[in-house]
Protein backbone atom coordinates (compact mmCIF):
# COMPACT_ATOMS: atom_id res chain seq x y z
CA UNK A 1 0.00 0.00 0.00
CA UNK A 2 3.07 2.44 0.63
CA UNK A 3 3.20 2.94 -3.10
CA UNK A 4 -0.35 3.79 -3.52
CA UNK A 5 -2.95 1.45 -5.37
CA UNK A 6 -3.33 3.17 -8.86
CA UNK A 7 -7.01 1.95 -9.45
CA UNK A 8 -8.23 2.39 -5.84
CA UNK A 9 -6.60 5.60 -4.39
CA UNK A 10 -8.32 8.66 -6.59
CA UNK A 11 -11.54 7.15 -5.39
CA UNK A 12 -10.60 6.71 -1.83
CA UNK A 13 -8.61 9.80 -1.35
CA UNK A 14 -10.78 12.55 -3.14
CA UNK A 15 -14.62 13.15 -2.33
CA UNK A 16 -15.45 14.78 -5.56
CA UNK A 17 -13.87 11.06 -7.43
CA UNK A 18 -16.34 9.39 -5.03
CA UNK A 19 -18.81 11.73 -5.72
CA UNK A 20 -18.65 11.16 -9.65
CA UNK A 21 -18.28 7.49 -8.87
CA UNK A 22 -21.60 7.10 -7.67
CA UNK A 23 -23.41 9.62 -9.79
CA UNK A 24 -21.85 7.78 -13.25
CA UNK A 25 -23.16 4.62 -11.95
CA UNK A 26 -26.26 5.40 -10.99
CA UNK A 27 -26.65 7.13 -14.74
CA UNK A 28 -25.19 3.32 -16.08
CA UNK A 29 -28.24 1.77 -14.02
CA UNK A 30 -30.77 4.55 -15.45
CA UNK A 31 -29.31 4.31 -18.26
CA UNK A 32 -29.35 -0.24 -18.72
CA UNK A 33 -33.61 -0.18 -17.81
CA UNK A 34 -34.38 2.92 -20.41
CA UNK A 35 -31.69 1.77 -22.85
CA UNK A 36 -32.63 -1.49 -22.89
CA UNK A 37 -36.06 -0.26 -24.44
CA UNK A 38 -34.33 2.18 -26.21
CA UNK A 39 -32.52 -0.47 -28.57
CA UNK A 40 -35.20 -2.90 -28.43
CA UNK A 41 -37.98 -1.04 -29.67
CA UNK A 42 -35.10 1.58 -31.99
CA UNK A 43 -36.00 4.72 -30.55
CA UNK A 44 -32.16 5.38 -30.42
CA UNK A 45 -32.66 8.18 -32.70
CA UNK A 46 -35.72 9.71 -30.90
CA UNK A 47 -33.57 9.56 -27.92
CA UNK A 48 -30.89 11.73 -29.38
CA UNK A 49 -33.60 14.48 -30.63
CA UNK A 50 -34.58 14.53 -26.83
CA UNK A 51 -31.37 14.91 -25.54
CA UNK A 52 -30.72 17.84 -27.47
CA UNK A 53 -34.02 19.59 -27.74
CA UNK A 54 -33.30 19.90 -23.78
CA UNK A 55 -30.36 21.90 -24.41
CA UNK A 56 -32.81 25.39 -25.21
CA UNK A 57 -34.45 24.59 -22.02
CA UNK A 58 -31.07 24.47 -19.47
CA UNK A 59 -29.22 27.35 -21.18
CA UNK A 60 -32.81 29.07 -20.40
CA UNK A 61 -32.71 27.53 -16.54
CA UNK A 62 -29.00 28.55 -15.97
CA UNK A 63 -29.64 32.24 -17.57
CA UNK A 64 -32.03 33.28 -15.19
CA UNK A 65 -30.04 31.36 -12.39
CA UNK A 66 -33.04 28.44 -12.25
CA UNK A 67 -32.03 25.06 -11.74
CA UNK A 68 -31.31 23.32 -14.86
CA UNK A 69 -33.26 20.48 -13.99
CA UNK A 70 -36.50 22.39 -14.27
CA UNK A 71 -35.15 23.83 -17.36
CA UNK A 72 -34.48 20.60 -18.72
CA UNK A 73 -38.42 19.08 -17.59
CA UNK A 74 -39.93 21.68 -19.78
CA UNK A 75 -38.19 21.28 -22.73
CA UNK A 76 -38.06 17.54 -22.73
CA UNK A 77 -41.85 18.27 -22.27
CA UNK A 78 -42.01 20.13 -25.53
CA UNK A 79 -39.64 17.81 -27.22
CA UNK A 80 -41.98 15.24 -26.67
CA UNK A 81 -45.11 16.85 -27.60
CA UNK A 82 -43.55 18.04 -30.64
CA UNK A 83 -42.23 14.13 -31.42
CA UNK A 84 -45.41 12.37 -30.88
CA UNK A 85 -47.20 15.21 -33.09
CA UNK A 86 -45.02 14.86 -36.08
CA UNK A 87 -44.77 10.84 -35.59
CA UNK A 88 -48.39 11.31 -36.25
CA UNK A 89 -49.00 13.91 -38.48
CA UNK A 90 -45.53 14.33 -40.82
CA UNK A 91 -46.03 14.06 -44.85
CA UNK A 92 -42.53 13.49 -44.65
CA UNK A 93 -40.55 10.72 -43.25
CA UNK A 94 -40.72 11.02 -39.44
CA UNK A 95 -36.61 11.26 -39.14
CA UNK A 96 -36.45 13.88 -41.55
CA UNK A 97 -39.01 16.25 -39.43
CA UNK A 98 -37.86 15.34 -35.59
CA UNK A 99 -33.55 15.82 -36.93
CA UNK A 100 -35.13 19.40 -38.06
CA UNK A 101 -37.11 19.91 -35.03
CA UNK A 102 -33.65 18.75 -32.73
CA UNK A 103 -31.52 21.05 -34.52
CA UNK A 104 -33.81 23.81 -34.44
CA UNK A 105 -34.13 23.37 -30.59
CA UNK A 106 -30.24 22.64 -30.46
CA UNK A 107 -29.65 26.33 -33.00
CA UNK A 108 -32.13 28.05 -30.13
CA UNK A 109 -30.50 26.89 -26.77
CA UNK A 110 -26.92 28.13 -28.16
CA UNK A 111 -28.21 31.35 -29.42
CA UNK A 112 -29.71 31.60 -25.61
CA UNK A 113 -26.26 30.53 -24.18
CA UNK A 114 -24.91 33.20 -26.17
CA UNK A 115 -26.46 35.87 -24.36
CA UNK A 116 -24.56 34.75 -20.75
CA UNK A 117 -21.56 36.24 -20.18
CA UNK A 118 -20.18 32.98 -19.40
CA UNK A 119 -21.03 31.74 -22.77
CA UNK A 120 -17.99 28.82 -23.57
CA UNK A 121 -18.43 27.57 -19.89
CA UNK A 122 -22.26 27.17 -20.11
CA UNK A 123 -22.42 25.73 -23.68
CA UNK A 124 -19.65 23.19 -22.79
CA UNK A 125 -21.45 22.44 -19.47
CA UNK A 126 -24.77 21.43 -20.89
CA UNK A 127 -23.03 19.59 -23.84
CA UNK A 128 -20.43 17.38 -22.04
CA UNK A 129 -21.81 17.73 -18.18
CA UNK A 130 -19.81 18.59 -15.06
CA UNK A 131 -19.13 15.20 -13.51
CA UNK A 132 -16.56 16.08 -11.20
CA UNK A 133 -18.47 18.98 -9.35
CA UNK A 134 -21.74 16.63 -8.52
CA UNK A 135 -23.22 17.20 -5.03
CA UNK A 136 -24.72 15.22 -2.81
CA UNK A 137 -28.00 16.36 -4.12
CA UNK A 138 -27.50 15.78 -7.35
CA UNK A 139 -26.75 12.13 -5.89
CA UNK A 140 -30.92 11.99 -4.35
CA UNK A 141 -31.87 12.99 -7.61
CA UNK A 142 -29.91 10.53 -9.30
CA UNK A 143 -31.57 7.62 -7.24
CA UNK A 144 -35.32 9.12 -7.33
CA UNK A 145 -35.18 8.63 -11.04
CA UNK A 146 -33.59 5.30 -10.82
CA UNK A 147 -36.46 4.48 -8.67
CA UNK A 148 -38.94 5.94 -11.02
CA UNK A 149 -37.07 4.22 -14.16
CA UNK A 150 -37.38 1.13 -12.69
CA UNK A 151 -41.18 1.65 -11.50
CA UNK A 152 -42.00 2.37 -14.78
CA UNK A 153 -39.74 -0.76 -16.70
CA UNK A 154 -41.86 -2.93 -13.75
CA UNK A 155 -45.78 -1.72 -15.00
CA UNK A 156 -44.42 -1.70 -18.31
CA UNK A 157 -42.68 -4.06 -19.61
CA UNK A 158 -44.96 -6.65 -21.16
CA UNK A 159 -46.30 -3.76 -23.52
CA UNK A 160 -42.87 -2.47 -24.55
CA UNK A 161 -41.45 -6.23 -24.88
CA UNK A 162 -44.48 -6.56 -27.72
CA UNK A 163 -43.94 -3.14 -28.96
CA UNK A 164 -40.01 -4.34 -30.16
CA UNK A 165 -41.99 -7.20 -31.95
CA UNK A 166 -44.60 -5.17 -33.46
CA UNK A 167 -46.91 -2.38 -32.36
CA UNK A 168 -49.58 -4.74 -33.69
CA UNK A 169 -49.24 -7.26 -31.54
CA UNK A 170 -49.33 -4.59 -28.48
CA UNK A 171 -52.47 -3.96 -29.53
CA UNK A 172 -54.14 -7.07 -30.57
CA UNK A 173 -53.02 -7.80 -26.79
CA UNK A 174 -55.45 -5.52 -25.40
CA UNK A 175 -52.33 -2.80 -24.64
CA UNK A 176 -52.55 1.23 -25.79
CA UNK A 177 -49.84 1.55 -27.93
CA UNK A 178 -50.15 5.27 -28.07
CA UNK A 179 -50.50 5.52 -23.81
CA UNK A 180 -47.20 3.01 -23.67
CA UNK A 181 -44.54 4.84 -26.64
CA UNK A 182 -45.49 8.09 -24.79
CA UNK A 183 -44.23 6.18 -21.61
CA UNK A 184 -41.13 5.28 -23.17
CA UNK A 185 -40.75 8.84 -24.49
CA UNK A 186 -41.36 9.74 -20.78
CA UNK A 187 -38.48 7.06 -19.57
CA UNK A 188 -36.30 8.45 -21.71
CA UNK A 189 -36.84 12.35 -21.04
CA UNK A 190 -36.42 11.12 -17.33
CA UNK A 191 -33.05 9.71 -18.53
CA UNK A 192 -31.96 12.46 -20.33
CA UNK A 193 -32.91 14.69 -17.91
CA UNK A 194 -31.17 13.01 -15.10
CA UNK A 195 -27.88 12.12 -17.07
CA UNK A 196 -27.13 14.90 -17.85
CA UNK A 197 -25.53 16.72 -15.19
CA UNK A 198 -22.89 13.94 -15.62
CA UNK A 199 -22.13 13.08 -19.08
CA UNK A 200 -23.85 16.05 -20.75
CA UNK A 201 -26.51 16.13 -23.49
CA UNK A 202 -24.34 15.52 -26.37
CA UNK A 203 -23.37 11.85 -24.64
CA UNK A 204 -26.11 11.13 -22.75
CA UNK A 205 -27.13 8.85 -25.85
CA UNK A 206 -23.49 6.97 -25.91
CA UNK A 207 -24.51 5.88 -21.97
CA UNK A 208 -28.62 4.78 -23.12
CA UNK A 209 -27.45 2.83 -26.34
CA UNK A 210 -23.78 1.54 -26.30
CA UNK A 211 -24.19 -1.00 -22.79
CA UNK A 212 -27.62 -2.11 -24.05
CA UNK A 213 -26.69 -2.56 -27.67
CA UNK A 214 -23.73 -4.46 -26.47
CA UNK A 215 -26.23 -6.49 -24.14
CA UNK A 216 -28.74 -6.60 -27.37
CA UNK A 217 -25.25 -9.03 -29.31
CA UNK A 218 -24.66 -11.28 -26.52
CA UNK A 219 -27.91 -11.63 -24.39
CA UNK A 220 -30.81 -14.66 -25.34
CA UNK A 221 -33.46 -12.76 -22.80
CA UNK A 222 -34.21 -8.90 -22.09
CA UNK A 223 -33.59 -9.39 -18.53
CA UNK A 224 -30.17 -10.93 -19.11
CA UNK A 225 -29.51 -7.79 -21.97
CA UNK A 226 -30.42 -5.38 -19.19
CA UNK A 227 -27.86 -6.88 -16.43
CA UNK A 228 -25.14 -7.11 -19.26
CA UNK A 229 -26.08 -3.08 -19.78
CA UNK A 230 -25.61 -2.50 -16.56
CA UNK A 231 -22.68 -4.19 -15.83
CA UNK A 232 -21.09 -2.86 -19.08
CA UNK A 233 -22.55 0.81 -18.21
CA UNK A 234 -20.63 0.39 -14.39
CA UNK A 235 -17.44 -0.86 -15.78
CA UNK A 236 -16.84 1.95 -18.77
CA UNK A 237 -17.99 4.45 -15.39
CA UNK A 238 -15.10 3.22 -13.65
CA UNK A 239 -12.49 2.88 -16.20
CA UNK A 240 -13.30 5.90 -18.02
CA UNK A 241 -13.02 8.15 -14.19
CA UNK A 242 -9.70 5.74 -13.91
CA UNK A 243 -8.35 7.25 -17.24
CA UNK A 244 -9.63 11.08 -16.71
CA UNK A 245 -8.27 11.01 -13.10
CA UNK A 246 -4.88 9.63 -14.34
CA UNK A 247 -4.66 10.99 -17.71
CA UNK A 248 -6.29 15.03 -17.18
CA UNK A 249 -8.55 14.15 -19.81
CA UNK A 250 -12.91 15.00 -19.71
CA UNK A 251 -14.56 12.46 -17.43
CA UNK A 252 -18.16 12.42 -19.39
CA UNK A 253 -15.49 11.95 -22.89
CA UNK A 254 -13.90 9.24 -21.40
CA UNK A 255 -16.85 7.44 -19.79
CA UNK A 256 -18.86 7.08 -23.09
CA UNK A 257 -16.05 6.82 -24.75
CA UNK A 258 -15.11 3.86 -23.03
CA UNK A 259 -19.00 2.55 -23.43
CA UNK A 260 -18.17 2.76 -26.73
CA UNK A 261 -15.34 0.72 -27.68
CA UNK A 262 -16.65 -2.07 -24.70
CA UNK A 263 -19.98 -1.97 -27.40
CA UNK A 264 -17.49 -2.02 -30.08
CA UNK A 265 -15.05 -4.89 -28.85
CA UNK A 266 -18.29 -7.20 -27.62
CA UNK A 267 -19.82 -6.63 -31.75
CA UNK A 268 -16.04 -8.24 -32.80
CA UNK A 269 -15.99 -10.92 -31.23
CA UNK A 270 -19.50 -11.72 -31.22
CA UNK A 271 -19.24 -11.09 -34.94
CA UNK A 272 -16.18 -13.86 -35.12
CA UNK A 273 -17.86 -16.65 -32.36
CA UNK A 274 -20.82 -16.50 -34.68
CA UNK A 275 -19.12 -16.93 -38.24
CA UNK A 276 -17.31 -19.69 -36.49
CA UNK A 277 -20.48 -21.35 -35.25
CA UNK A 278 -21.96 -20.76 -38.81
CA UNK A 279 -18.89 -22.87 -40.14
CA UNK A 280 -19.33 -25.65 -37.60
CA UNK A 281 -23.00 -25.81 -37.96
CA UNK A 282 -25.10 -24.85 -41.00
CA UNK A 283 -27.90 -23.38 -40.70
CA UNK A 284 -31.20 -25.88 -41.76
CA UNK A 285 -33.36 -23.50 -43.90
CA UNK A 286 -36.72 -24.25 -44.59
CA UNK A 287 -37.95 -24.10 -48.26
CA UNK A 288 -39.20 -20.76 -49.17
CA UNK A 289 -41.79 -20.65 -52.28
CA UNK B 1 -70.45 -1.15 -57.54
CA UNK B 2 -73.23 -2.09 -55.34
CA UNK B 3 -73.07 -6.08 -54.53
CA UNK B 4 -74.73 -8.18 -52.08
CA UNK B 5 -73.57 -11.51 -50.13
CA UNK B 6 -76.27 -12.66 -48.37
CA UNK B 7 -73.99 -16.09 -46.92
CA UNK B 8 -75.78 -17.80 -44.54
CA UNK B 9 -73.63 -20.54 -42.99
CA UNK B 10 -75.29 -22.39 -41.01
CA UNK B 11 -73.94 -25.85 -43.13
CA UNK B 12 -71.70 -26.44 -39.91
CA UNK B 13 -70.05 -29.92 -40.10
CA UNK B 14 -69.10 -30.54 -36.89
CA UNK B 15 -72.38 -30.64 -34.33
CA UNK B 16 -70.55 -30.98 -30.82
CA UNK B 17 -70.64 -26.90 -30.43
CA UNK B 18 -73.64 -25.18 -30.25
CA UNK B 19 -73.00 -22.82 -32.85
CA UNK B 20 -73.24 -18.74 -32.12
CA UNK B 21 -72.33 -16.33 -34.13
CA UNK B 22 -68.68 -14.78 -33.88
CA UNK B 23 -68.05 -12.48 -36.61
CA UNK B 24 -70.94 -10.13 -38.04
CA UNK B 25 -70.74 -7.55 -40.40
CA UNK B 26 -73.47 -5.53 -42.23
CA UNK B 27 -72.57 -3.38 -45.34
CA UNK B 28 -69.13 -3.46 -44.24
CA UNK B 29 -66.36 -1.06 -46.29
CA UNK B 30 -62.97 -2.26 -46.05
CA UNK B 31 -59.77 -0.15 -47.48
CA UNK B 32 -57.05 2.09 -46.58
CA UNK B 33 -57.96 5.50 -46.65
CA UNK B 34 -60.00 6.26 -49.63
CA UNK B 35 -59.56 3.29 -51.64
CA UNK B 36 -62.02 1.02 -51.02
CA UNK B 37 -61.61 -2.86 -51.62
CA UNK B 38 -64.10 -4.48 -50.25
CA UNK B 39 -67.94 -2.93 -50.45
CA UNK B 40 -70.99 -3.70 -49.02
CA UNK B 41 -69.89 -6.79 -47.25
CA UNK B 42 -72.52 -8.75 -45.54
CA UNK B 43 -70.70 -11.73 -43.53
CA UNK B 44 -72.26 -14.00 -40.52
CA UNK B 45 -69.35 -16.51 -39.07
CA UNK B 46 -70.52 -19.46 -37.08
CA UNK B 47 -68.05 -20.48 -34.06
CA UNK B 48 -66.12 -23.66 -35.79
CA UNK B 49 -66.60 -21.87 -39.39
CA UNK B 50 -63.72 -21.33 -41.35
CA UNK B 51 -63.18 -18.38 -43.97
CA UNK B 52 -60.23 -18.77 -46.51
CA UNK B 53 -59.59 -15.50 -48.37
CA UNK B 54 -58.10 -16.28 -51.87
CA UNK B 55 -55.63 -13.56 -53.48
CA UNK B 56 -52.63 -12.43 -54.77
CA UNK B 57 -50.30 -9.93 -52.99
CA UNK B 58 -52.42 -6.72 -52.87
CA UNK B 59 -56.02 -8.20 -53.37
CA UNK B 60 -57.08 -7.13 -49.76
CA UNK B 61 -56.65 -9.94 -48.10
CA UNK B 62 -54.45 -8.45 -45.16
CA UNK B 63 -56.50 -5.12 -45.41
CA UNK B 64 -60.05 -7.07 -44.11
CA UNK B 65 -58.04 -9.28 -41.63
CA UNK B 66 -56.87 -6.43 -40.30
CA UNK B 67 -59.99 -4.58 -39.97
CA UNK B 68 -61.44 -7.81 -37.83
CA UNK B 69 -58.34 -7.66 -35.87
CA UNK B 70 -59.04 -4.08 -34.89
CA UNK B 71 -55.77 -2.41 -36.18
CA UNK B 72 -58.06 -0.73 -39.66
CA UNK B 73 -61.08 0.94 -38.73
CA UNK B 74 -63.75 0.21 -40.91
CA UNK B 75 -64.49 2.84 -43.85
CA UNK B 76 -68.07 2.04 -43.22
CA UNK B 77 -71.30 -0.07 -42.49
CA UNK B 78 -70.90 -2.46 -38.92
CA UNK B 79 -68.45 -5.38 -38.20
CA UNK B 80 -68.52 -6.77 -35.04
CA UNK B 81 -66.52 -10.31 -33.50
CA UNK B 82 -67.95 -11.49 -30.23
CA UNK B 83 -70.83 -9.29 -30.05
CA UNK B 84 -68.44 -6.58 -29.48
CA UNK B 85 -66.02 -3.58 -31.67
CA UNK B 86 -63.08 -5.65 -33.48
CA UNK B 87 -59.85 -5.22 -30.81
CA UNK B 88 -61.95 -5.07 -28.17
CA UNK B 89 -61.72 -8.86 -26.61
CA UNK B 90 -57.72 -9.44 -27.00
CA UNK B 91 -58.17 -12.32 -24.98
CA UNK B 92 -60.05 -14.27 -26.71
CA UNK B 93 -59.23 -13.03 -30.78
CA UNK B 94 -55.64 -14.05 -31.49
CA UNK B 95 -54.12 -12.41 -35.04
CA UNK B 96 -51.25 -13.44 -36.77
CA UNK B 97 -50.05 -10.89 -39.03
CA UNK B 98 -48.20 -11.49 -42.62
CA UNK B 99 -44.02 -11.28 -42.29
CA UNK B 100 -44.32 -10.97 -38.49
CA UNK B 101 -40.65 -11.69 -38.45
CA UNK B 102 -38.55 -8.68 -36.78
CA UNK B 103 -35.39 -7.88 -38.56
CA UNK B 104 -33.65 -6.73 -35.62
CA UNK B 105 -31.53 -8.68 -33.09
CA UNK B 106 -34.30 -8.96 -30.57
CA UNK B 107 -32.44 -11.11 -27.36
CA UNK B 108 -35.80 -13.32 -26.98
CA UNK B 109 -35.77 -17.30 -27.17
CA UNK B 110 -38.15 -18.82 -28.95
CA UNK B 111 -40.03 -19.84 -26.18
CA UNK B 112 -40.40 -16.50 -24.80
CA UNK B 113 -41.81 -15.54 -28.49
CA UNK B 114 -44.11 -17.91 -27.74
CA UNK B 115 -44.93 -16.83 -23.88
CA UNK B 116 -45.87 -13.90 -24.86
CA UNK B 117 -49.19 -14.86 -26.81
CA UNK B 118 -50.37 -14.88 -23.16
CA UNK B 119 -49.91 -11.50 -22.36
CA UNK B 120 -53.13 -10.60 -23.24
CA UNK B 121 -54.58 -13.25 -20.30
CA UNK B 122 -51.93 -12.03 -17.94
CA UNK B 123 -51.82 -7.90 -18.34
CA UNK B 124 -49.53 -6.15 -16.91
CA UNK B 125 -48.69 -7.89 -13.42
CA UNK B 126 -50.14 -11.08 -13.08
CA UNK B 127 -48.23 -14.04 -12.60
CA UNK B 128 -47.78 -17.04 -15.27
CA UNK B 129 -49.45 -19.52 -13.40
CA UNK B 130 -49.56 -23.73 -14.57
CA UNK B 131 -52.75 -23.12 -17.60
CA UNK B 132 -50.83 -20.88 -19.22
CA UNK B 133 -47.65 -22.95 -18.54
CA UNK B 134 -49.69 -25.91 -20.30
CA UNK B 135 -51.11 -23.68 -23.49
CA UNK B 136 -47.24 -22.46 -24.29
CA UNK B 137 -45.67 -25.74 -24.19
CA UNK B 138 -49.04 -27.37 -26.17
CA UNK B 139 -48.33 -24.69 -28.61
CA UNK B 140 -45.00 -25.18 -29.29
CA UNK B 141 -45.77 -29.29 -29.52
CA UNK B 142 -48.63 -29.04 -32.22
CA UNK B 143 -46.21 -26.54 -34.15
CA UNK B 144 -43.12 -28.50 -34.34
CA UNK B 145 -41.19 -25.49 -32.10
CA UNK B 146 -39.84 -27.86 -29.38
CA UNK B 147 -36.68 -28.40 -31.32
CA UNK B 148 -35.82 -25.18 -31.20
CA UNK B 149 -37.69 -23.65 -28.13
CA UNK B 150 -34.71 -23.00 -25.92
CA UNK B 151 -32.97 -20.97 -29.24
CA UNK B 152 -32.90 -17.13 -30.08
CA UNK B 153 -35.53 -16.11 -32.29
CA UNK B 154 -32.22 -14.61 -34.17
CA UNK B 155 -30.49 -17.40 -35.05
CA UNK B 156 -33.43 -19.30 -36.46
CA UNK B 157 -34.61 -19.71 -40.40
CA UNK B 158 -37.79 -17.96 -41.47
CA UNK B 159 -39.20 -20.78 -41.24
CA UNK B 160 -38.46 -21.48 -37.64
CA UNK B 161 -39.29 -18.24 -37.17
CA UNK B 162 -42.99 -18.32 -38.54
CA UNK B 163 -43.91 -21.68 -36.59
CA UNK B 164 -42.64 -19.93 -34.06
CA UNK B 165 -45.27 -17.20 -34.30
CA UNK B 166 -47.51 -19.32 -35.13
CA UNK B 167 -47.27 -21.12 -31.77
CA UNK B 168 -47.58 -17.70 -29.90
CA UNK B 169 -51.24 -17.22 -31.18
CA UNK B 170 -52.42 -20.48 -30.77
CA UNK B 171 -50.81 -20.31 -27.13
CA UNK B 172 -53.71 -17.55 -26.31
CA UNK B 173 -56.47 -20.40 -26.88
CA UNK B 174 -58.62 -17.72 -28.55
CA UNK B 175 -62.20 -18.63 -30.16
CA UNK B 176 -61.45 -16.36 -33.42
CA UNK B 177 -58.20 -16.74 -35.15
CA UNK B 178 -57.37 -14.19 -37.87
CA UNK B 179 -53.99 -15.87 -39.62
CA UNK B 180 -52.61 -14.08 -42.93
CA UNK B 181 -50.47 -16.34 -44.76
CA UNK B 182 -49.21 -18.83 -41.95
CA UNK B 183 -48.15 -21.33 -44.43
CA UNK B 184 -45.80 -18.90 -45.86
CA UNK B 185 -41.48 -19.90 -45.72
CA UNK B 186 -43.05 -23.25 -44.56
CA UNK B 187 -41.86 -26.64 -46.08
CA UNK B 188 -44.20 -29.49 -46.66
CA UNK B 189 -44.71 -30.66 -43.60
CA UNK B 190 -45.20 -27.84 -42.33
CA UNK B 191 -47.97 -26.98 -44.24
CA UNK B 192 -49.54 -29.97 -43.46
CA UNK B 193 -48.61 -29.28 -39.16
CA UNK B 194 -50.30 -25.92 -40.21
CA UNK B 195 -53.60 -27.96 -41.83
CA UNK B 196 -53.88 -30.34 -39.00
CA UNK B 197 -54.09 -27.14 -36.48
CA UNK B 198 -56.91 -25.38 -38.41
CA UNK B 199 -58.90 -28.87 -38.85
CA UNK B 200 -58.48 -28.91 -34.72
CA UNK B 201 -58.98 -25.41 -33.87
CA UNK B 202 -62.78 -25.77 -35.78
CA UNK B 203 -63.17 -28.91 -34.04
CA UNK B 204 -63.15 -27.24 -30.77
CA UNK B 205 -65.58 -24.57 -32.36
CA UNK B 206 -62.96 -21.95 -33.11
CA UNK B 207 -63.89 -19.46 -35.98
CA UNK B 208 -61.03 -18.40 -38.34
CA UNK B 209 -60.65 -16.59 -41.52
CA UNK B 210 -57.39 -17.35 -43.02
CA UNK B 211 -55.76 -15.27 -45.46
CA UNK B 212 -53.85 -17.74 -48.63
CA UNK B 213 -53.09 -17.87 -52.13
CA UNK B 214 -52.83 -21.15 -52.54
CA UNK B 215 -56.08 -23.35 -53.14
CA UNK B 216 -55.71 -26.01 -51.71
CA UNK B 217 -56.07 -24.17 -48.61
CA UNK B 218 -59.97 -23.37 -49.56
CA UNK B 219 -61.43 -26.59 -49.99
CA UNK B 220 -62.53 -27.42 -46.97
CA UNK B 221 -63.57 -23.90 -46.00
CA UNK B 222 -67.23 -23.15 -44.93
CA UNK B 223 -67.09 -19.84 -46.78
CA UNK B 224 -64.31 -18.81 -50.06
CA UNK B 225 -63.89 -15.19 -50.89
CA UNK B 226 -61.63 -14.56 -53.66
CA UNK B 227 -59.82 -11.15 -54.00
CA UNK B 228 -58.62 -8.96 -56.24
CA UNK B 229 -59.03 -5.41 -55.15
CA UNK B 230 -62.61 -6.40 -54.94
CA UNK B 231 -64.88 -9.55 -54.11
CA UNK B 232 -64.44 -11.76 -57.51
CA UNK B 233 -66.58 -14.61 -55.72
CA UNK B 234 -67.95 -15.42 -52.21
CA UNK B 235 -69.54 -18.73 -51.52
CA UNK B 236 -68.84 -21.97 -50.56
CA UNK B 237 -65.87 -23.30 -51.96
CA UNK B 238 -67.75 -25.34 -54.95
CA UNK B 239 -69.44 -22.56 -56.39
CA UNK B 240 -66.61 -19.90 -55.76
CA UNK B 241 -63.62 -21.66 -56.85
CA UNK B 242 -64.98 -22.07 -60.31
CA UNK B 243 -62.55 -21.72 -63.25
CA UNK B 244 -64.00 -18.07 -64.26
CA UNK B 245 -63.60 -16.72 -61.09
CA UNK B 246 -60.21 -18.00 -60.31
CA UNK B 247 -59.28 -16.86 -63.56
CA UNK B 248 -60.06 -13.56 -62.46
CA UNK B 249 -58.39 -13.26 -59.51
CA UNK B 250 -55.37 -15.00 -60.69
CA UNK B 251 -55.22 -13.48 -64.13
CA UNK B 252 -54.81 -17.95 -64.44
CA UNK B 253 -55.81 -21.49 -64.03
CA UNK B 254 -54.54 -23.11 -60.79
CA UNK B 255 -54.81 -26.58 -61.11
CA UNK B 256 -56.71 -27.72 -58.02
Amino acid sequence: MLAGNPFIDPFTSNEFMRHALVASVLVALVCAVAGTYVVLRGLSFVGDALAHGVVPGIATALLFGVSGVVGAVVSAAVMMTGVSVITRKSRLSSDTAIGLFFVGMLALGVIITSRSRTFVGDITRILFGELLGVTTSDLGWLLVALVIVAIVAIIAHRPFVLMSIDDGLARTSGFSVPFFHSLMLVLVAITVIASFQSVGTLLVLGMLIAPAAAGALVARRVSTMMLIAALYGTAASYLGLLASYHYDIAAGGSIVFVAVMLFGVTAIISAVLAHRHDDEVPHQHEHHH
Amino acid sequence: MTMKFPISTNTITNTMHTSICTIKSESLTVGHGHHTIIDDLHLQLMSGDLLTLIGTNGSGKSTLLKTLAGLLPALAGSVSVLGSAPGSSPKRVAYLPQHPVSSHTLPLRARDVVAMGRYAHLGLFRRETATDRAAVGDAITRTGTSNFADQPLRELSGGQQQRTHLAQVLSRQAEVLLLDEPTAGLDLAGKHAVAEIIASERARGVTIVLATHDLQDAESATVVMLLAQRIVAFGPPSQALSDDNVRTCFGFTQPH
